[in-house]
């Protein structure tokens, strides 16, 4: 699955890394609001799910090579945190939906959650 | 392997902006050595859990990452209010963030577990009303 087709999935708006939509692969996802549990179990590549939108979900996307965020309920993050995704090339989405719903959705189609995917390897 | 090299960054605590710049340098400084990824990536755990902790309970402080031909050592200092039980502190889940932390997303309890798992010696000197000094290494052989 590819980032567009998330963003399709979702009906998402594309706040920034547009270019990348079609090329990035998203095999895996991880919803969570707490910094340390995403350091803790999200895996590289993975997208990440989530509701907070302050700068320090980019700097924790940056440490687990994580290339792509989505932004739940409409919540769209003030500009440090959009700049800041630009220069490291992450891209952002925002859907309006709950992250109860985008969960639901991109798990019907197949991404697979991180743990699950660990513990099968 | 790269040449040994020495990394320095100062903290200011309680600053939620810049936050989490030094160790993004450290990381960008490791895989520009040509260090593993999988190696960058628990470095980077390491210094940015640290580096949270200096910013959110250690009064600001300094980061030390001294980068060797077959290994990281990343230390932290802080003059901060020190950790009165360390066994508790190092527990999932166990956390004195405050409410401005807890805003941000941190506060889980789990920078300190995150921290011991991703490196190979992790150790806590500490001392009340004195201030902290982790020290943690990461062998590169050990993937
Ligand atoms: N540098 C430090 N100075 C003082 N106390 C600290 C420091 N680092 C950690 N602690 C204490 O250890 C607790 C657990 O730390 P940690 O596992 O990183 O979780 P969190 O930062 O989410 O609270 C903190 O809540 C705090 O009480
Ligand atoms: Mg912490």
């Amino acid at each position: 699955m590819t980032l567009e087709d998330i963003a399709n999935l979702v009906n998402a708006e594309i706040l920034c890394g547009g270019e990348k939509l079609a090329a990035l692969d998203v095999p895996r996802a991880y919803a969570c609001d707490l910094m340390s549990d995403v350091l803790a179990l999200c895996s590289p590549g993975a997208l990440l799910i989530t509701g907070l939108t302050n700068i320090q979900i980019v700097r924790t996307a940056q440490m687990l090579d994580i290339q792509s965020v989505l932004f739940v309920r409409g919540k769209t993050p003030p500009q440090d945190t959009i700049s800041l995704a630009s220069k490291s090339e992450i891209s952002l989405l925002v859907t309006k939906i709950s992250m109860f719903q985008a969960c639901g959705i991109l798990y019907k189609e197949g991404v697979k959650p991180c743990l699950l995917a660990d513990m099968e390897e | 392997m790269p040449e040994p090299l020495d990394l320095e960054y100062d903290i200011v605590a309680d600053d939620y902006q810049t936050a989490g710049e030094a160790s993004s340098n450290l990381k960008e400084t490791l895989k520009m050595l040509g260090i593993s990824s999988p190696i960058c990536r628990r470095a980077a755990i390491i210094t940015y859990e640290a580096e949270m902790n200096l910013v959110i309970h250690g009064g600001g402080g300094r980061i030390i990452a001294n980068i060797d031909e077959d290994k990281i050592e990343i230390k932290t200092i802080d003059q901060g209010p020190g950790i009165p039980d360390v066994a508790l502190a190092i527990q999932e889940g166990y956390t004195t963030a405050g409410d401005q932390a807890r805003e941000m997303g941190f506060g889980a309890g789990m920078g300190l577990p995150n921290i011991k798992r991703n490196a190979d010696i992790f150790e806590i000197t500490t001392e009340v009303g004195k201030g902290t000094t982790l020290r943690t290494v990461i062998n590169f052989t050990s993937e």
